[in-house]
């Protein structure tokens, strides 16, 4: 048996190689798309402890993420294609995302 | 023989994330977040929760994945990101960022017992989860119901031509 | 296991408030595709209606402590004052809205119904017993207000501040969920009380803390707290005006509630680690806040700027943990929602030459022209600076009273300091108002029926919350007091 203490450790490689994604890259998709990055590091992490601690209820809460997840990803891409629609380029530092 | 496939698929899974976040190409990196988001389904698998396993693939391959590369072809003409990056310093801080909140959740994840499983473990499967989510988890399945109806609100509003 | 599943109990009594809004919500929908089809003001009049009859509700409920859905949804007092604060806000931003759409057309029922859908989202996450329940209402008041923020679809700046409010507020809800899983994976539970059982009986483990600290980011986003305010400026300039109001009013009150009560209740055993975190982020929030206020000229971006700075002082009050301090937190909040909401729905409804007026040199000479609306804004600037008679005084008095109680004498000293610098961008504004003429066409103000009404409920609760504020506050240490035992 793999110990669970090897998933937490990838999940939270996942993780953080989610954020540097967002931080570093321009491109909102993208940016979405290491978010997702994120929430499934997340998910990992909930069913590993669920495991560890013999209950259902991280697979149940994997379960709401999920939904959460769908719900996220339709309004997101609605956002950024209806800002396409009045520009053409789609970059965030055209957004200035860090003015002060 | 069970540690091996873990290595297997957790090294798919650390390539295909660095894939979606090193690639230039939003396509490509929308089919590397694919392949990381089915190897995470195969972690479920081996970790016996065949139920979120399935809708890993339903929901996440299946759906989520689907709007974004249709999302991606229908806004990027080709153009990527090139030209002067204007962010340039705040990008050297990621890394240090990243491999610092990276070392301090590792440590502490493998380095933590956690609390002890309290009795035997508990049945998986889909019943036993079908079970929880309409008795102990019944209002945050509710809740989810309410969201989805006001995403989807949100997103006619933003997707319709008349104002 | 029997092949039959016992039903669960459903105590709808819990919800009610909840889904009188929500009911409110789906009667906007239904009604937004029948006739008339060309005017939607009606639609407006519904969800006001909506927020009445919860408002009316979370009276009639008031002094019960009810839990339901096994211990998810609590409906306490702290809860039900929250639901006060948040329905009194969504009332009021529903009158200013049907003054400022309705000048532009651009009423609609997707509007009305998101604005009610968040409402009901921050109404749970003030209800919230659970951290699954906390994660989701959280996110259904989020994606509501993420698309309201981008809800003027031919103007760039909406839709650059629903997308920025968007990537970011993802961002920010990913970390609380991690540190969500890492509090179920070091304590075996999502459940609050649970929670504080099992930290109760081991020392703090390092995984509660980083799980912690995790949640703090996810939170400190939404109540735009320093190191994670850089999405307010943009997003409350870019927002349509009504919009603006909600986010820096409902979804701040929304985000403290949720907040006080997982620090308080679940990770009391952390106190000691969370509180020196909390005042490091307090003295940083007001005074980045105040500071970069100073160089702003578009007076929504110095409103931001300026909540931002509040936030900071609410942070204050939890520092302590326990106390008078989160008692003063919610008075503080009260007082600071009538306010913000009354400054912004006063801005929604000045216009110049067609465009809003949001630059500070638009009101130049508007007490000459409009002497009662400029007198209005006066009242509310007078009361963010914290000028007695004004609820913003009495509410900052409480505040740093409790803060010095408690002992945090340098953190006071550092708030006070802030609160003089504040003085000077508030007045600043006045002075161009009274002081200054403009240049070029003045501001024509066009008051209707419903946003004068809302102005004048919005003064009138910072004069009474000013003049008599034993009462509120009362009610405030009385809300909070569950949590504290």
């Amino acid at each position: 048996m793999v110990p669970e203490s090897y998933y937490l450790a990838l999940s939270a490689v996942l993780f953080s190689i989610g954020v540097v994604g967002v931080i570093i890259r321009r491109n909102p998709l993208v940016i979405f798309m290491s978010i997702e990055l994120m929430l499934n590091a997340a998910n990992l992490a909930f069913v590993a402890f669920g495991h560890r601690l013999g209950s259902n209820d991280g697979q149940a809460v994997v379960f709401f993420v999920m939904a959460v997840a769908a719900a996220e990803v339709a309004v997101g891409l609605a956002i950024i294609v209806a800002i396409f629609r009045l520009r053409r380029r789609l970059s965030v530092d055209d957004l200035s995302l860090m003015r002060w | 023989m069970e540690l091996a496939a873990f290595t297997l698929i957790a090294l798919i899974a650390l390539g295909s994330a660095l894939g979606l976040i090193l690639k230039r190409n939003a396509i490509h990196g929308a089919l590397f977040l694919v392949v990381n988001l089915g190897s995470v389904a195969a972690l479920y698998l081996t970790l016996g929760a065949e139920f979120l396993a399935a809708a890993q693939v339903i929901v996440y391959a299946g759906a989520i994945m689907v709007l974004f590369v249709f999302a991606i072809m229908v806004l990027i003409p080709g153009k990527e990101e090139t030209g002067p990056d204007p962010r340039r310093p705040l990008r050297w801080v990621a890394l240090p960022a990243g491999a610092l909140l990276l070392a301090q959740v590792l440590v502490i994840l493998v380095g933590t017992r956690g609390p002890t499983p309290v009795g035997s473990p508990a049945p998986g499967g889909v019943e036993a989860i079908g079970r929880l989510l309409f008795t102990d988890y019944l209002f945050p399945f509710e809740l989810t119901s309410v969201l989805l109806l006001a995403a989807m609100v949100g997103v006619l509003l933003l997707a319709r031509r008349r104002t | 296991m029997s092949p039959v599943v016992p039903p669960p109990a459903v105590a709808l009594g819990v919800l009610l408030p909840v889904l009188v809004v929500l009911a409110a919500a789906a009667v906007v929908l239904v009604l937004d595709v029948l006739p008339p089809r060309d005017s939607k003001a009606h639609l407006g009049g519904v969800a006001l209606a909506g927020i009445i009859g919860a408002l009316l509700a979370i009276v009639m409920r008031w002094g019960t402590d009810a839990r339901a859905f096994r211990d998810m949804v609590l409906l306490d007092t702290y809860a039900l004052y929250f639901d006060l604060v948040i329905c009194y806000a969504a009332a009021l931003i529903v009158m200013f809205s049907m003054d400022y759409l309705g000048r532009t057309g651009s009423e609609s029922g997707e509007y009305y119904s998101l604005l009610l859908f968040s409402t009901a989202g921050m109404m749970l996450m003030a209800s919230a017993g659970d951290l699954i329940v906390v994660f989701l209402a959280l996110e259904l008041m989020s994606l509501s207000l993420y698309v309201l923020a981008g809800f003027f679809k031919q103007r760039l700046t909406s839709g650059e501040a629903s997308m920025k409010y968007f990537l970011l507020g993802a961002f920010a809800s990913s970390f609380l969920l991690y540190g969500i899983a890492l509090i179920y994976g070091a304590t075996g539970s999502t459940n609050l009380d649970r929670i504080a059982a099992a930290a109760a009986t081991r020392n703090a483990e390092p995984m509660v803390l980083i799980g912690l600290a995790m949640m703090l980011v996810g939170f400190g986003f939404k109540i735009s707290s320093v190191p994670f305010h850089m999405w307010a400026p943009d997003v409350y300039e870019g927002a349509p005006t009504s919009v603006t109001a909600f986010i820096a009013t409902g979804s701040k009150a929304a985000a403290f509630a949720a907040m006080i009560r997982v620090l308080v209740v679940a990770l009391r055993g952390a106190q000691p680690d969370w509180s020196a975190l909390l005042w490091a982020l307090a003295a940083l929030t007001m005074t980045v806040g105040n500071v970069v206020a100073l160089a702003q000229s578009n007076l929504k971006r110095l409103l931001a700027y300026s909540s931002i700075a509040h936030v900071g002082y609410m942070l204050m009050g939890l520092v302590a943990g326990g106390g008078p301090g989160p008692g003063a937190v919610l008075f503080y909040l009260l007082a600071y929602t009538f306010t913000t909401v009354g400054a912004f729905g006063a801005i929604a409804l000045c216009a110049r030459a067609g465009e809003e007026a949001v630059e500070v040199s638009d009101y130049a000479g508007l007490a000459r022209r409009h002497p009662v609306l400029a007198a209005t804004l006066a009242l509310f600037f007078l009361s963010l600076i914290g000028i007695p008679p004004l609820a913003g005084f009495v509410a900052k008095f409480y505040l740093f009273g409790a803060a010095v109680r408690a002992g945090y004498i340098w953190l006071t000293v550092i708030a006070v300091l802030n609160s003089a610098v504040a003085a000077y961008y508030y007045l600043r504004v006045i002075v161009y108002m009274y002081m200054r003429e403009p240049d070029g066409e003045p501001v024509a103000v066009a008051p209707s029926l419903a946003g004068g009404l809302a102005l004048t409920l919005a003064v009138a609760g910072i004069v009474i919350l000013g003049l008599m504020p034993a009462p509120f506050a009362d009610l405030a240490q009385v809300a909070v007091a569950p949590l504290l035992r």
